[in-house]
């Protein structure tokens, strides 16, 4: 029974699938449109937004715990105190989100029958930023360091030996919080992913407020007024960076091959990764000719298409689907929108072509360290 | 909104004794502290970036020599990978059916330290997987070239010399160079 549910995780925590399986449950437990809020309703899943949901959700991720910390191989993984924050994050995050959409839901009801969110005040009675608020924030800093020192006393910082540039440890794992980065490099060039995503990244949270032109949904909790904004950072912030991260601390073994949590780390499992270029797949699959000689000829299936990518596909959105939102964004704002969703987007993009193809670059010029 | 503003009692300036008084400067004793100001500032700047920049040239250097021999032709066997120099020289010395070579142990990734796997017979990357064979053509993972080699050549006693000022990488087609392997 235990063995059958252990194989079952080890199964599914494949990437293709789990990254899959979490790509469609994300819209459906945040349901950007009617359609999928329908799903959503009929599937029952909006009672994960209830008290009961929460106890229940919280108890799953314990069981889920518990069972690894009996298990001889997944133990090791979360005893090892770099991965403490890890299980943490698990229940801070869910609760996190939890107790948002619960607001959030009980603030659509309270709308929709029109009246005032469950947040308003009368502005008369405000309470000031000083004393009132930073006291609270002033305990909670102080609380949090107990948390800290406390930790810090208990579990001791894993040092390893003293670094040496012969030998790399194996697996070598950056910081839990780097993990995502490091799961990236993994399918892209490091420029690109260890210099112009993150740029990317930190830029389009700055950029999300002028982005985003919604004025609803502004001092209180909902999630119908705004609920394509809240899909798509759910999709960015849980599936793109913390699953990566999970990923890269739980199922990342030795030799950076894949292996189930409750897998053993068997430092010879042969895993069949044989990466192919798409000039290569090009010229010499499809052609049956060699690689030809000028980079930019070699090359240039590649460029198509990432310039149909970046910016064939916005200007077609524009004409047909997003045809409203350009009107009501202006062609600045929606210009930005689409090169920081497309950005987005293209590393689950990769990340299939990777897992599926074995595609390693759709561009590939090592010559001048130009690869994407 | 009402437009009421409220001030708080406690804060600065707003009772008379403590509220700010003009303090008496001239402008001859100003400029003379500013003069003692920018002279201890400049003091300490200066010793604080003396003091750094010192500490970037130590006194002794554990450094291998960059050009070092590594034996007789005869002591690799064929088809191996002799991992004896990379901890000390970062450089794996191959033998494959009609020459030898020194790879160097830099990921072309992202510069971590692949590891020999014999079983399966290639340089496997901890860091992101890459995976190279022994020619050090990359094959797995996100390495987007080989592993480049390194200047070898036979010295006059009849020994292998490796020299690492000098790189040869496969993209560029530089492994056709005579210098980058060894006939054997
Ligand atoms: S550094 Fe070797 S695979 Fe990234």
């Amino acid at each position: 029974m235990l063995d059958a549910f252990k194989n079952s995780v080890d199964y599914l925590s494949n990437p293709t699938i789990s990254f899959s399986l979490l790509t469609v449950l994300t819209p459906l437990l945040f349901p950007p449109t009617d359609w999928f809020d329908k799903i959503n309703r009929k599937l029952r899943l909006h009672l994960l937004w209830t008290k009961t949901g929460c106890a229940i959700s919280m108890a799953v991720i314990t069981f889920f715990f518990a069972v690894g910390f009996l298990d001889e191989n997944f133990s090791v993984i979360l005893t090892k105190a770099d991965n403490f924050p890890i299980i943490l994050m698990f229940y801070s995050i869910f609760f996190c989100t939890w107790l948002a959409m619960h607001k959030a839901y009980i603030n659509d009801e309270r709308l929709e029958k029109g009246l005032k969110p469950s947040e308003y005040n009368d502005p008369d009675d405000k309470v000031l930023v000083w004393p009132d608020l930073v006291y609270i924030e002033f305990i909670a800093l102080i609380l949090f360091t107990v948390f800290l020192v406390v930790w810090s006393i208990l579990v001791a910082a894993p040092l390893e030996e003293p670094a040496n540039p012969a030998s790399t440890p194996n697996p070598s794992k950056a910081p839990w919080y780097f993990l995502g980065l490091q799961e990236m490099l993994v399918y892209y060039d490091p420029w690109i992913a260890g210099i112009l995503l993150p740029i990317f990244c930190v830029v389009g949270l700055m950029a999300i407020p002028y982005m985003d032109i919604n004025k609803k949904g502004d001092g209180y909790y909902s999630f119908k007024e705004r609920r394509v904004g809240i899909f798509i950072f759910m999709y960015g912030w849980i599936v793109l960076w913390l699953f990566l991260i999970v990923l890269g601390t739980f199922f990342r073994g030795p030799n950076w091959n894949f292996y189930g949590p409750f897998e053993y780390w068997d430092a010879h499992k042969v895993v069949a990764l044989n990466n192919i270029n798409l000039s290569e797949y090009f010229w010499v699959k499809l052609l049956g000719t060699g690689l030809p000689d000028n980079i930019l000829l070699r090359e240039f299936v590649g460029f198509i298409v990432v310039g149909i990518y970046l910016f064939i596909t916005p200007v077609l959105l524009a004409k047909t689907v997003l045809k409203d939102m350009v009107k009501s964004y202006g062609l600045v704002r929606f210009g930005a929108l689409m090169t920081f969703g497309l950005v987005m987007l293209s590393l689950p993009i990769k990340m299939y072509f990777r897992w599926i193809f074995d595609l390693k670059y759709f561009v590939a010029i090592p010559e001048y360290f130009f690869n994407i | 909104m009402s437009d009421k503003k409220t001030i708080p009692n406690a804060s600065i300036g707003s009772s008379a004794e403590n509220s700010y008084k003009k303090p008496e400067t001239t402008r001859r004793s100003f400029l003379s502290w500013l003069t003692v100001g920018w002279a201890a500032y400049i003091g300490v700047t200066g010793g604080f970036f003396t003091v750094i920049i010192r500490f970037l040239f130590p006194n002794v250097l554990f450094e291998p020599p960059q050009t070092f021999k590594i034996g007789y032709p005869e002591d690799f066997s064929s088809n191996s990978v002799d991992i004896k120099y990379k901890k000390q020289f970062n450089a794996w010395v191959v033998r494959d059916e009609e020459s030898i070579f020194a790879l160097s142990t830099v990921c072309t990734h992202l510069g971590c330290t692949p590891n020999w796997l014999p079983v399966e017979s290639k340089f496997k990357c901890p860091c992101h997987g890459s995976g190279f064979r022994m020619t050090g053509i990359h094959f797995e993972g996100p390495a987007p070239r080989p592993l480049e080699r390194f200047k070898i050549s036979l010295a006059n006693d009849g020994q292998i010399l490796v020299d690492k000022t000098k790189s040869y990488k496969w993209e560029k087609g530089e492994w056709e160079n005579p210098e980058s392997f060894l006939k054997v």
